[in-house]
């Protein structure tokens, strides 16, 4: 699983790797939900340094977290974006949701 | 129609099983690497194979397994034209599915593969009956370089 979790208190930090597309986002979105449910985080930090291809299948994950961090009443960041997903992302006008660093 | 004949053609079939996502950009990406593209345009054909193979896997055949082919060719002027085929379900209403945000998918999809591939193609074209498939037809033209090919 090219996901990894490091939760300190409140605070949870997402590392996203690899090819992140339909195949390999089904199954990581309930994955990130059981991990949301368990530390309901008030800050959540997703790292995107290691992801080497993304589709729109990344849209939906990173809409489904900003979602589940908008119910919980915290704030979400997105980090380390490499160019290729920073295009999909900006291109579905993601940057109003969160900046696109 | 276009009249120009192409220089160079590969076309693949492979069953609509999802882990033939990435099999498919890939073989589009090692194609256009002839083109001499920059990081950026490589990229962009693989979102844009990759947008369009998902559909015809999620939504051409949603509950079965189906064939779909990749047709890739390249014409001169240093044009690349994507060819995606299945013989599924087809699309009713395609000015529908082009909405972004539309989707008659799960919460796994985000209605903006249309779109994606709006953003980083020079066209795509969609040729739909309902009951017999879907043609999307993509085309990229690159910028030659400098030092570049002959």
């Amino acid at each position: 699983m090219a996901v990894a979790y490091t939760a300190q208190n409140r605070h949870l930090t997402v590392a996203l790797s690899g090819e992140i597309d339909h195949h390999r986002v089904r199954g990581l979105l309930e994955d990130m939900d059981r991990e949301l449910d368990e530390v309901l985080p008030h800050t959540l930090v997703v790292d995107c340094r290691g992801i080497t291809f993304m589709d729109s299948s990344g849209i939906a994950v990173l809409l489904r977290l900003w979602k589940r961090m908008e119910a919980l009443g915290g704030t979400i960041q997105v980090t380390g974006l490499p160019e290729q997903p920073a295009r999909v992302l900006r291109a579905a006008g993601l940057q109003r949701l969160f900046p696109l660093d | 129609m276009r009249t120009i004949k192409y220089t160079n053609q590969v076309s693949l079939v492979f069953p609509s099983r999802s882990a033939n996502e990435s099999f498919a950009r890939s073989a589009a990406a090692a194609f256009a690497a002839q083109l001499d593209p920059t990081l950026d345009e490589l990229g962009d054909v693989k979102t844009a194979v990759s947008e369009a193979v998902t559909n015809a896997i999620v939504h051409a055949y949603p509950d079965t397994l189906g064939k779909v082919e990749l047709k890739l060719r390249i014409y001169p002027g240093n044009e690349l034209e994507l060819i995606i085929r299945d013989w599924g379900i087809g699309i009713p209403d395609i000015d529908q599915a082009r909405t972004p945000l539309f989707t008659t998918g799960n919460e796994e999809r985000s209605g903006m593969g249309f779109t994606i591939m709006e953003s980083f193609m020079d066209s795509v074209k969609v040729k739909s009956v309902p009951g017999k498939g879907t043609t999307v037809t993509l085309r990229k033209r690159f910028a030659l370089r400098a030092g570049g090919k002959v």
